[in-house]
């Protein structure tokens, strides 16, 4: 179970490297998905999946009977996953509104910040 | 009693629902904002009181007992930086009310700078790294918004590479908490401590130690990572800018402090010499591109980047003397580079522009000005008697004494160029005439308000207070960099305080 969710987030992360390498912002923006959705896997692997006993507490008992499963790590994905949620849509709209602005999806192209003024007697070579 | 700990968190979020509704009436949202200010920053000095006198503070949330539930902890290095994050929240509430305009208030600026300083605050206090993750988080988005709250092509632009770039430092930080939790089983960090240094696989440490210096350096600023911020810090209006310049990077430097003091000590990891060489280059490529340009604030965010270097020096030279002076070289820095962000909106009410080559004659008409960017920015560059001084001369003693010449040379080197960039504006700000072809300022932009001068004399005071009389400050910081060395305290308060 965890070999299979270890090879299948690290397929999840090459995916998403390779599309964030791209200069396209729609791609990146694929690419961030599966990034965190590969994270979240990985967390979930942590916590040692495989165990089908609820970690419930017998009536009158004080700790579970035997070894239950691990039920923290969803806790801990729950939380990333309405976290990177609400990163991911506030990425969306920053996105659309710099499409719309720069006029352009090409990253490369998107460097108005970086741009150094020529009128401010600046050197012309862009920093990298 | 404890929830003296939670307060710093608290207020900050308290005022940004109460200002939430007064999107139009920016009077009510500046007072509420100077009283959360001024709340928040007499809480951090009676934390850092009872710290001082009681030892580390712990508060375990809802009664749940660490290390199961989730513990605030106070130390001196916290307690420090929760006080210096009230100085810099203050200064910067009150150059809002005179610089933020209209349209960014409507837009919900002050809601969103509370919830940054509460974010903060919050990873300033955690015990717990999943904690860590979730102000780490808080304090991002928060940024996010303000970064681009103007809406220009520059923002938007600027801020794409920011939230991007923190996006994956972000998403590596989480992938190490969850290895972290796989090898351990826990995410309390002192009870991380215990655990660690009872592993047997190394290997496997120092895989997850690589993550969470990429993730913590990438927040932090340091070489070879620090591309996004030269890039985003020059473009927000100059006081969001003063808020990121001083804490935004420091609490990268502070996580990766306290990381690799509690959790992975750097002595014997192999690590220490990366470390070493990372603040290195990072000082040096700093203030190279600092040299290289010519328009106020990206002269000031490249500095950024050659300071954090002194830290992480201290923090890797390790010593209780190389410590100390990190911690003291950090709060300093955040007084001094907040300071000189809000002035160079100063010297855009009064020359017009943030580029060099626009600006010059402001030593004749505004002396006072002249003087409140001299305190600041030669403190920055290290001159006696001013406090960049004595935390650059703790951190060059340090590493002479650790035997690292080339380090200390670095050190001191990169403190000569500082003064390179530091005159070099002074030069073409205050001092060259002005150059007559340039347009003279739009309406009323000249005129600047006592709400900008009087944060920016304030801080300039306060440096030149820490500059006279240091003593104070840096017991402060050796005590704070005696609990780092020997976490047992740390662990103690944390763990022993289960009832």
């Amino acid at each position: 179970m965890e070999t299979v969710l270890a090879l299948l987030s690290g397929a999840m992360v090459a995916a998403s490297l390779f599309l964030m390498l791209g200069r396209h912002l729609v791609r990146f923006i694929f690419g961030l998905v599966l990034a965190s959705n590969a994270v979240n896997l990985v967390i979930f692997a942590a916590g040692r999946p495989g165990n089908p006993r609820p970690p419930l507490i017998p009536e009158g008992a004080q700790v579970p009977a035997g070894v239950v499963a691990n039920s923290l790590p969803q806790a801990l994905i729950l939380t990333a996953i309405v976290i990177g949620f609400a990163l991911l849509v506030f990425v969306f709209i920053l996105f659309f509104k710099a499409h719309q602005e720069l006029g352009t999806v090409n990253t490369e192209d998107m460097s108005d910040a970086e741009a150094i003024p020529a009128e401010a007697g600046a050197p012309e070579k862009v920093k990298p | 009693m404890s929830g003296l700990l939670a307060a710093p968190i608290i207020v900050p979020f308290a005022v940004a629902a109460l200002s939430l509704p007064g999107g139009r009436r920016p009077h009510f949202q500046s007072a509420a904002a100077l009283l959360g200010a001024a709340a928040h920053l007499a809480l951090g000095a009676m934390l850092l009181q009872r710290v001082h006198h009681h030892g580390i503070a712990v508060l375990n949330v809802g009664n749940w007992p660490a290390p199961f539930g989730i513990a605030l902890v106070a130390d001196h290095l916290s307690a420090l930086m929760v006080l210096v994050t009230g100085v810099v929240y203050g200064a910067v509430c009150l150059y809002s009310r005179a610089e933020i305009g209209a349209d960014c208030l409507q837009r919900g600026y002050y809601p969103l700078l509370h919830i940054l300083v509460g974010g903060i605050s919050g990873a300033f206090l955690t015990g717990d790294l999943f904690n860590l993750y979730v102000w780490f988080e808080v304090m991002l988005m928060a940024s996010f918004a303000l970064l681009v709250l103007g809406r220009t092509r520059a923002q938007l632009a600027g801020g794409l590479t920011y939230v991007v770039i923190n996006l994956i430092s972000t998403l590596l930080f989480l992938a190490a908490l969850g290895l972290i939790y796989a090898m351990t089983g826990t995410l309390n960090m002192a009870h991380l401590h215990l655990k660690l240094r009872a592993t047997a696989d190394l290997g496997q440490v120092a895989a997850v130690s690589v993550l969470f210096l990429t993730a913590f350096g990438i927040k932090a600023g340091l070489f070879p990572l620090f591309f996004w911020l030269p890039a985003s810090y020059h473009t927000p209006p100059v006081a969001v800018s003063a808020i990121f310049s001083g804490l935004l990077t420091k609490v990268g430097v502070y996580a990766l402090i306290r990381t690799f003091t509690l959790l992975f000590p750097l002595d014997g990891s192999g690590l220490q010499n990366l470390v070493l060489a990372a603040a290195a280059l990072t000082m040096v490529t700093g203030v190279l591109g600092a040299a290289a340009h010519s328009e106020v604030r990206r002269i000031l965010s490249f500095h950024i980047i050659s300071q954090v270097g002194y830290m992480v020096l201290g923090l890797g030279l390790l010593t209780p003397l190389a410590l100390a002076g990190a911690v003291f070289y950090l709060l300093h820095h955040i007084v001094v580079k907040a300071n000189l962000f809000l002035i160079s909106g100063l010297t855009r009410q009064w020359g017009g522009s943030f580029a060099l080559a626009e600006l010059g004659g402001l030593y004749r008409t505004r002396w006072f000005g002249a003087l409140l960017f001299f305190i600041p920015a030669f403190s920055l560059a290290g001159f006696p008697p001013l406090s960049g001084f004595w935390a650059k001369m703790i951190l060059i003693r340090a590493s002479l004494d650790a035997g690292h010449f080339v380090l200390a040379g670095v050190a001191a080197l990169v403190g000569l160029l500082t003064v390179y960039s530091m005159t070099k504006i002074w030069n073409e700000a205050f001092w060259k005439p002005k150059a007559a072809a340039t347009p003279p300022p739009a309406d009323g932009l000249s005129r600047v308000s006592a709400w900008m001068l009087a944060p920016v004399a304030a801080l300039a005071a306060l440096t030149v207070l820490i500059g006279l009389a240091p003593e104070q400050l840096f017991q402060m910081a050796r005590l704070a960099a005696e609990e780092l060395l020997d976490p047992s305290a740390y662990v103690h308060s944390v763990l022993g305080s289960v009832r």
